[in-house]
């Protein structure tokens, strides 16, 4: 009888602690898979009564079951996903604006530029070159320092890029470099380029993941993944390109036909705290809050002067052309060799 | 000898089964009874198309549909495939595909039959453990064979000068890799094909003093006729619709497969996906026609009066047998062994020290342990769920009256999965079942749907095995059942089950390992509590930790590896159990 008291009680507790703690949330994401457990953790401490529940993958698949879900969405909150993604999401009418708490302190690159934002950024990725320092050795390559180093004939056969057609990762380059060079010179500096490709890949992290196991020598690729490989003790160095790198927005958004609205605020208002800028600064160098970011190892200290002035409008509503005039020039031709 | 007659075991049942009183009205009692019974089988098989219908077609079609909308969902016509057809590239994307699919379907099934005759025509020892070798590479994610094709013939890789100056990161890749991973399953239908074999016509052979390679070209490749051509049209489908291979190690090589990633997942185009999609169905459908011409000609090739084919004595032979599969062992065991070496080690090429570190998944993240039990439980549900759908519907369709619409109809229902890219099936399993007016749209998101998922993806494969399995037993067990008066549920559970006990084990494992490796298809359904192992592999390779992956593939490998073993010690009691009745009172 004492036993059943106890576990009477004790079953009323649970579902007492149970009944005010657990509003769950759906949220998708694409952010490493390592780091996910970090931000839920972070995020409770301040918010023990919404529990995160995340569907991870990688950015295309991401956005692609996002929109193919659009009639009937599972997710709540859209909690790490590239800003274009998040474009494409909000002209679909996937999004509800919302101006979180703080909004005022984001820089105005980090935020949807309509009045009430349908996302607000995190932290940026940007892009880097991979070099394999044991294979330039063997190879007597020297370390490229720009991008128009890259289409050398030195560097013929031993350079790997993403293809834009498949990877965020590609387009992100290939903006970049119209954006800096002018339309004309960018193609230009690409078919150059394009002579000194070994190959193009499907996925934005491959070409660096190629260049640590000695596949390649250069992988154009993002600094994120490059920094994480250095760590495992890959043996790279890292080349921030003079020029000016390419770089895009990882961003939060609350999901049109959410019942939760307000733990979904909630989420998307403490993703934009001075602490949630400190916890996305331990990976990557440039967050969306201005005076937060501290150098973190393997990233260059002045990151923030590095990026572009990227247009995100302008890229945005040239995608198609551009996409399709680099498949023109570089898709299935290159098999001919 | 005696013959081998299961008919007689029916007929002492059926003797004290048989009450005097039938025989009162024999004709008009039996008439409706036949009637009543053709009835409910074509109703079944009905349920069967509409199950069918409900798994693939109509998720399909919410898909493609797409084909002919534009991005705002109204009617375009062809507009779209004109666009991709002018968009260039794609007459390369095509022939890519056709050639590579072609000619890995003729290596594949070459190799598969050689293997196939190897283990049912020649005596050689230890042949349960070479069919489990030579199963392998379907219990293996099909990430591993890519981690270990580049950790072998990569820039970096051990066997580099082997491909001669040429490069694995193309056609030449896609070739060894979709070998590699497509191999078993033409293995499975070949040996479901040759086991049954009809001794009498190699005793024929000999008693007309033919030679063993006349034997060869005018017994034993006739007997498979049916085996080879099923066996091509599955590998040629399986890869000219597979991504994975082509999006690991094709590196720029088009396919049409990849074309589909990059529409869909790079460009969020679905409307282009499913042009690409629907251009893909069409040489499926000429495979699928071909092989409907040659199946029409195929008579049961074990009858009541068959007698199991015994090989004799012969050395000759058997070594010839096990060159024929020393090639494919070597392989195989060369991809497998360096997956396990790459599992070990600390970082490929540069720190090659050993260490069980990658082994650690509680620490792992893309969920570890969880995923890998939620693997099981998914692999688990589709066995037995896949298994009785797909035996009980082939059954149906191959030892019951049915119309022949209704059969042409079923079977096309069950072979089109095949033709349909992962990538494509979970994406129309988005679109179909979690829209709001679709009354079972609870099951998106849950272990259930990926269930059903994985068994329609691979329902095709299962489905030829029982079909080929069901034909190869004589119409005559039936009839002869009928005139016992023992019904055809009867001989179903005596005489059709129990000799078709191997081929359902077979089916069985075929689901079980398939769903706990397949990717394609259910990276877009799981939800936040139903994470895969498999996906877990991806995830982990994709972010570089290829060694923790390899860890992971090769649980995955141990794990189907066991469920082998299991299966083929139920198998071999199977054997067992059923030799006396096979072989007669011998």
């Amino acid at each position: 009888m004492k036993h059943l008291k106890k576990a009477l009680a004790l079953t009323t507790l649970a579902i007492a602690v149970n009944a005010n703690a657990q509003t769950e949330l759906t949220v998708y994401t694409a952010v490493e898979a390592e780091d996910l457990a970090k931000y839920a953790e972070r995020f409770n401490e301040d918010h023990p009564d919404i529990k995160i529940n995340w569907v991870r993958d990688s950015t295309g698949v991401v956005t692609a079951r996002l929109l193919a879900e659009k009639q009937n969405s599972r997710a709540d909150v859209v909690w790490g996903l590239a800003g274009t993604s998040l474009l494409l999401l909000k002209n679909e009418g996937m999004l509800v604006p919302y101006a979180p708490k703080g909004l005022e302190e984001l820089s105005p690159k980090f935020r949807d530029s309509d009045e009430t934002p349908s996302w607000v950024g995190m932290d940026a990725w940007m892009a880097a070159i991979c070099v394999n320092t044991i294979e330039a050795e063997k190879n007597n390559l020297p370390m490229p320092a720009s991008w128009q180093d890259l289409a050398k004939p030195v560097y013929q056969g031993h350079v790997v890029m993403p293809n834009p057609n498949s990877s965020g990762t590609g387009f992100l380059d290939v903006s970049a470099w119209l954006q800096l060079m002018g339309e004309d010179k960018g193609w230009t500096f690409m078919d150059g380029l394009h002579e000194n490709i070994s190959r193009y890949t499907h996925s934005g992290s491959k070409p660096c993941k190629m260049a640590a196991s000695g596949e390649t020598t250069i992988g154009v690729s993002f600094a994120f993944r490059g920094a994480r490989l250095k760590e495992q003790g890959a043996p790279l160095e890292l080349v921030f390109p003079k020029e000016g790198l390419g770089w895009e927005v990882e961003a939060t958004a609350i999901v049109d036909g959410t019942d939760k609205m307000e733990a979904a605020q909630t989420l998307v208002d403490w993703s934009i705290t001075r602490q949630a800028m400190e916890m996305y600064n331990e990976g990557y160098a440039i967050v969306g809050m201005p005076g937060v970011a501290q150098p973190v190892e393997h990233f260059p200290e002045n990151a923030g002067e590095l990026i572009i002035d990227n247009d995100f409008g302008w890229a945005a509503s040239n995608r198609e052309a551009i996409l399709s005039e680099w498949a023109r020039r570089y898709d299935g031709k290159s098999e001919a060799k | 000898m005696p013959e081998y007659d299961p008919g007689k075991r029916s007929m002492i049942d059926s003797h004290v089964l048989s009450t005097p009183a039938t025989r009162n009205w024999p004709s008009l009692v039996e008439l409706r009874r036949k009637f009543a019974g053709r009835w409910v089988f074509s109703l079944l098989l009905v349920t069967g198309c509409a199950i069918l219908t409900l798994l693939v077609l109509a998720p399909l079609y919410t898909l493609l549909s797409k084909s002919v909308e534009n991005r705002a969902g109204e009617f375009v016509g062809l507009e779209n495939f004109a666009r991709y057809l002018s968009s260039g590239g794609i007459e390369s994307a095509f022939f890519n595909s056709l050639w590579v699919a072609g000619l890995s379907t003729l290596v594949v099934v070459f190799l598969a039959f050689m293997a196939a005759w190897a283990l049912t025509r020649t005596r050689l020892p230890f042949t349960g453990w070479i069919r489990g070798v030579l199963v392998l590479p379907i219990l293996a994610p099909s990430l591993l064979p890519a981690i270990s094709l580049v950790y072998l013939f990569g820039n970096q890789g051990v066997l580099k000068d082997w491909l001669f100056g040429a490069e694995i990161y193309g056609p030449i890749g896609i070739i060894m890799g979709s070998c590699f991973w497509t191999f078993p399953h033409a293995l499975m239908i070949l040996l479901t094909a040759m086991d049954n074999a009809d001794g009498r016509h190699y005793e024929a052979a000999t008693a007309l003093k033919a030679g063993p390679w006349r034997t060869f070209w005018t017994v034993t490749v006739p007997g498979a006729r049916y085996g080879l051509v099923s066996a091509a049209f599955v590998v040629f489908t399986l890869v000219i619709t597979d991504f994975g291979v082509p999006k690991v190690i094709g590196g720029q090589f088009d396919v049409l497969a990849t074309d589909i990633y990059k529409q869909v997942i790079g460009q969020q185009k679905f409307e282009m996906g499913a042009v690409v999609s629907v251009l893909l169905l069409l040489p499926a459908m000429l495979a699928f026609i071909a092989d409907r011409y040659v199946q029409r000609k195929q008579s049961a090739s074990f009858t009541a009066r068959s007698v199991p084919y015994k090989p004799g004595q012969d050395r000759k032979r058997d070594t010839v047998g096990a060159l024929m599969l020393t090639p494919t062992l070597v392989f195989i065991f060369a991809i497998i062994g360096m997956a396990i070496y790459a599992s070990f080690v600390t970082f490929w090429p540069y720190n090659l020290d050993l260490s069980l570190n990658n082994y650690q998944f509680g620490r792992m993240d893309g969920g570890g342990w969880g995923a890998y039990g939620n693997s099981l439980q998914m692999a688990l549900g589709t066995m037995v769920i896949g298994t009785m759908l797909v035996f009980f519907n082939a059954w149906l369709m191959e030892r019951t009256p049915q119309p022949r619409i209704l059969t042409g109809l079923f079977q096309f229902l069950s072979l089109l999965p095949l033709a349909v890219p992962g990538l494509v099936l979970g994406l129309s399993y988005i679109f179909f079942f979690n829209h709001p007016d679709n009354p079972i749209n609870g099951i998106y998101g849950t272990l259930f749907i990926l269930m059903l998922c994985t068994i329609t993806h691979f329902y095709a494969v299962s489905h030829l095995t029982a079909v080929t399995a069901l034909k190869q037993l004589d119409q005559e067990f039936e009839a002869v059942g009928e005139s016992l008066n023992a019904s055809r549920w009867r001989v179903l559970f005596t005489v059709t089950l129990p000799l078709c006990l191997p081929a359902i084990l077979d089916v069985a494992l075929y689901l079980f390992v398939n769903a706990m490796t397949t990717v394609s298809a259910v990276v877009f359904l799981y939800g936040h509590d139903s994470q895969l192992a498999s996906v877990a592999v991806l995830n982990m390779d994709e972010a570089g930790d290829i060694a923790p992956a390899a860890a992971m593939a090769i649980l995955i490998t141990a794990t189907c590896a066991v469920a082998k073993l299991i299966q083929g010690l139920l198998r071999s009691w199977v054997d067992r159990s059923t030799r006396p009745w096979r072989q007669g009172t011998e």
